[in-house]
């Protein structure tokens, strides 16, 4: 098994992780934490090549080079906007990973089984004490791989449990695969992004969950490693299915979610290859997953279940009707409104992320802020597709992140703001989330721009937002709609601001 | 509607003359023609319209204006004419079918107005009848004109009051400052307070609706509250205007005014109520109190005056030598200013009628501002108006959160804590249970469990290290645990070394896979973070 190098090895890489994870409470120490996560990923692995990992290191090596290689390429071609494109492939890879090694493991059992059998013992059998396996003689133990005397030393009982372990692996892998590459393909708009459910809906889920849970009883009891295949399927269905039901604003829940599933499942392989370090990561990101979920799901105040499920509940009874109109207004009255102003608060959606159009308002950003005008940014935990999305586009247009803040920081502030500026988003700016008890949003935590003095949204055209539900901030008195898109209108209003 | 007999033809918007008697004011500058013309009318001046606000024909044709001679030419070529005062009976009569008027209208008082207006089927937009909301402030021309009044009412009485606003210690000896009261303070309140103030007078301020107390502090004056306890009708109901109040509270009201009168210098009142006489509030024994040489200048004079020895249109001096002035032409006799701002009023009317900006105007009648301000549309007078669909200015007064006690505030911290621990106590319950419970089951192997205690302890730091994660960092947060959740490359590295073809392939492509992520995923998190900068 592992030598206490490799195990001290992991001790060290453990604790680098974990400060690697907590270095990302604040911009500057983060830049240091990803350090400590780099190295503590290359302790781990040249320890585990050193020690239980010994074959086929040239092997190896050109295999880890040949990851490296397309990893730098995907790392450094990514545009901003795609990241959550990227993150979700990533996923996806992960998720991959897990089921071959799961199914490494399954096969290595079969292997030291007949091993077992061909030495006319039984694998698994205890000796005296009634614990301890009795093994394998010394010459065929020594002929195993690290990976096959790990498993010849178990007992009956151990290898029940790794089974279900690598079960449990293979399962939340695949549905991590699939899952994953379709949120991908959604969020990529290779696929079409409303949700989308087979006829039968989550029956059909919850019928595959139910067969793989019954091939996954069945394949403990030893019918063979033919239920871990169609298991695998099911799972693999299962991840696609779910996901295709997702609509693609949820899709900050979505890759969260998968990120969780992805820790899960290096978990449960971890168990069944009795490796700590692997249980101690895939815990950590499971649970970062999970409560990034958390976050995005209490941002739309609905309930996990709801996310999943897909679509929002039907209305409580009749929603309020809108009253007003939607004003126009051109590029002259914003840019008249803007330089009267003192205090501007913008508000940037997913809709900003599609036009590519955060160059634009970081450039607006430093024009008005030059003039002695305080500017900021107020973020909606669940702007864009990715939590933490709005951040990472505006950093990238250098607009400072101390300028950049948290829907709970500026909320109050509104009131005091001359000019509101809401950039291609339009369910988390809806103030019926808190006037209409009725709305499908109700209770929804929301921006409350509407509380300006004056609010400009910049928008295609006048369609709803992804609820689908009409938005009353756009009928208000001191609310005008700056119609077009994103990139174009701030191209012009930039023209207008020297 | 598109003028009938125009057709698509040009559309052209004309001011005549004012012809009522002491009018300065012109409802066309130079400047509103050219922004008019933007909108795609033609522009046409009756000639020397704008001669006493100062504006010369001649500048009015360098702004591309057509100057027509009579006002017969210039009503018969108009097919949109803006004036300032409500119009005479001889301009009535020049009304014809399809023509847009926009003017004052006093459309309360004026049934006979509407009427000509009606019969010629003439549309008339009332200028004192544009809605009091947000929307309509541009276009609201008795605020501007407030605005001048109050500026000009201070200015009035600055020029018969025989002393300096400001307070002084000069060389000659000291001079106390002027005390001035400004009662009502509504748009022509407020401008004078502000003038007053900033001529360094003491200034008080009175208003029967107690929500503007903020508004007059903020102007430097100190509000007059009485002491009188009655639910205070909320103004903003009534389209952010005054009304009637109680004679309790018109008691109270007084009696301050009594007090007050012996030491004010200069009463500026304001009180007008819509559609009705203005209340009496300076009464003629409050004047006999008062001292010598001061100055009351009543901007309600129109409408009888808040004090009743006011002479509308006179100044005169009381017996004891008060003067009261009851002037109603103040922004008449500010012309150039006034003109200047109602026109761009009148200039933004049009902005609305004109949506698409193509010189044809548009009377829509589903729109607030529009349907309230016109009083006779297509043969119908429609006046009064339906009630605004939105509230007014001011909607609520604040809610006041309830101030907690301290005692209050203690016992709810303490509910809070004690609601935490409890919550907290389940959890641990429950964890605990289930640990052990997965520790009872029979033939649990001791590896196993020592695995899954460093499961659980992870997943506890992974909790408790997440949640300090900063909000914008979740993008980073999510590459960086998907670049070390590829910790899985261990398992295929112990595997890889295997005598079984299968296994070895597997675990190569799992190797493989990994490698990108680790890669991609640490590479990708630093190109992040070093993009967010401080400013």
């Amino acid at each position: 098994m592992e030598n206490a190098f490799t195990i001290a090895a992991y001790v060290v890489a453990a604790v680098l992780f974990i400060l690697s994870l907590g270095g990302l409470s604040g911009q500057e120490s983060a830049k240091r934490a990803v350090w400590y996560g780099i190295v503590g990923m290359a302790v781990a692995v040249i320890a585990t090549m050193f020690g239980p990992g010994s074959g086929l290191w040239l092997a190896s090596l050109v295999l880890i080079a040949g990851g490296a290689v397309v990893g730098y390429q995907l790392a450094t071609k990514v545009e901003m906007t795609q990241m959550p494109e990227l993150v979700a492939i990533m996923h996806s890879l992960v998720g991959l990973a897990a089921v071959f090694v799961g199914f490494n493991a399954d096969l290595m059992i079969n292997y030291v089984g007949n091993i077992y059998e061909a030495q006319g013992l039984v694998m698994g059998a205890v000796g005296d004490d009634g614990i301890t396996a009795i093994g394998l003689p010394k010459e065929a133990y020594d002929g195993l791989s690290a990976f096959g005397k790990l498993i010849a030393k178990k007992s009956s009982v151990e290898i029940g449990i790794l089974r279900v372990e690598l079960v449990l692996g293979i399962w939340i892998g695949a549905v991590t695969f699939t899952g994953s590459v379709i949120a991908y393909g959604k969020l990529a708009g290779k696929v079409d992004s409303s949700a989308k459910k087979l006829p039968g809906g989550h029956l059909l889920n919850a019928g595959a969950a139910a067969l793989s849970l019954l091939l996954a009883i069945m394949y403990l009891g030893g019918s063979g490693s033919w239920t871990l295949v169609l298991l695998t399927l099911l799972a693999l269905f299962i991840g696609y299915h779910l996901i295709m039901g997702i609509g693609g604003a949820d899709m900050p829940v979505v890759v969260s979610m998968l990120n969780s599933y992805s820790g899960w499942a290096a978990a449960a392989i971890g168990f069944s290859l009795g490796n700590d370090l692997l249980i101690v990561v895939g815990a950590l990101v499971g649970s970062s997953g999970a409560i990034l979920s958390y976050i995005m799901c209490k941002a739309m105040n609905r309930s996990f279940i709801s996310v999943i499920l897909g679509g929002f509940g039907g209305a409580a009874g009749e929603q309020m009707a809108v009253e007003g109109e939607q004003i126009a207004i051109d590029a002259d009255g914003v840019a008249q409104a803007l330089d009267e102003a003192d205090s501007i608060i913008i508000i940037p959606g997913y809709g900003m992320a599609v036009a590519q159009a955060q160059q634009n308002v970081a450039e607006l950003t430093r024009r008005l802020r030059a003039k002695g005008k305080e500017v900021r940014f107020a973020i909606h935990p669940v702007a864009g597709r990715l939590p933490g999305h709005m951040n990472v586009l505006l950093a990238e247009a250098k607009v400072p992140y101390d300028i950049v803040l948290e829907m709970d920081e500026i909320n109050d502030d509104f009131p005091d703001t001359d000019v509101a500026i809401v950039i291609g988003s339009n369910d988390i700016v809806n103030p019926a989330a808190q006037d209409d008890p009725n709305s499908p949003i109700a209770g929804m935590p929301v921006l409350e721009c509407w509380k300006a003095k004056q609010v400009f949204v910049s928008k295609r055209g006048q369609g709803t937002g992804y609820s689908g539900i009409e938005n009353p901030l756009f009928f208000k008195d001191n609310t005008r709609m700056f119609y077009g898109d994103a990139k174009a209108s701030l191209d012009t209003l930039l023209g207008k601001i020297s | 509607m598109i003028d009938a007999k125009e057709g698509t033809a040009q559309v052209k918007i004309g001011t005549p003359k004012e012809v009522f008697e002491g009018e300065n004011r012109v409802a066309m500058t130079p400047d509103s023609a050219r922004q008019l013309q933007k909108l795609g009318y033609d522009c046409l001046i009756e000639t020397g319209a704008g001669e006493k606000a100062g504006f010369s024909d001649a500048l009015y044709e360098e702004a591309g204006v057509t100057v027509i001679k009579t006002p017969a030419a210039l009503w018969k070529e108009a097919d949109i004419v803006a004036k300032v005062r409500q119009p005479d009976g001889g301009e009535l009569k020049r009304l014809r079918e399809g023509q847009t008027l926009i003017s004052f209208f006093n459309p309360a008082a004026n049934e006979e107005g509407m009427e000509a207006a009606k019969k010629k089927g003439a549309n008339v937009i009332a200028m004192e009848m544009v809605p009091r909301i947000s929307r309509a402030q541009k276009m609201d021309a008795l605020s501007s004109m407030a605005n001048i009044a109050g500026y000009r009412a201070v200015i009035e009485a600055g020029n018969n009051f025989g002393r300096f606003f400001t307070g002084q210690v000069t060389a000659a000896g000291k001079v106390p400052p002027a005390k001035v009261l400004v009662v009502g303070a509504g748009v022509a309140g407020l401008a004078a307070i502000g003038t007053s103030t900033s001529l360094g007078a003491i200034t008080y301020a009175f208003d029967v609706r107690p929500e503007v107390a903020e508004q007059v502090e903020s102007m430097g004056a100190e509000f007059v509250f009485l002491d009188f306890e009655e639910e205070q009708q909320d103004g903003s109901a009534t389209g952010g205007y005054a009304s009637v109040s109680s004679p309790e509270f018109a008691a109270a009201q007084l009696a301050k005014f009594r007090e007050l009168a012996p030491d004010i210098d200069i009463v500026i009142t304001t009180a007008l109520i819509p559609n009705r006489e203005a209340p009496e509030l300076w009464t003629k024994d409050m004047v006999e109190s008062m001292k010598p040489g001061s100055v009351i200048v009543d901007l309600a004079a129109e409408k009888g005056g808040n004090c009743k020895l006011t002479v509308k249109d006179e100044k005169i001096v009381t017996d004891n030598g008060v003067t009261i002035i009851g002037y109603t032409d103040f922004p008449s006799r500010m012309a150039t200013q006034a003109s200047n701002l109602y026109a761009t009023n009148i200039r933004h009317m049009m902005t609305d009628l004109t949506p698409e900006k193509d010189g044809q105007i548009v009377h829509n009648m589903e729109d607030d501002v529009i349907r309230g301000a016109t009083v006779t549309y297509e043969k119908e007078i429609t006046f009064p108006p339906p009630p605004p669909k939105v509230q007014a200015i001011a909607a609520k007064p604040k809610e006041k959160a309830k101030e907690l006690t301290p005692d209050e505030k203690k016992a709810q911290e303490l509910a809070a804590f004690k609601a935490q621990t409890k919550q907290q106590v389940t959890l641990l319950a429950v964890g605990a249970a289930l640990v052990l419970g997965v520790g009872l089951i029979p033939g649990m192997p001791a590896s196993f469990m020592q695995h899954f205690i460093v499961f659980v302890l992870s997943v506890f730091i992974g909790f408790q290290v997440i949640w300090n994660v900063a909000h914008s960092l979740h993008t980073p947060l999510m590459a960086v645990t998907n670049a070390i959740s590829s910790i899985i490359i261990l398992g295929a590295l112990i595997q890889i070394g295997s005598s079984s073809l299968l296994i070895t392939l597997l675990a190569a492509l799992g190797i493989f896979m990994a490698a990108v992520n680790i890669f991609g995923g640490f590479l990708v998190t630093r190109r992040m973070l070093a993009m967010f900068q401080k400013s």
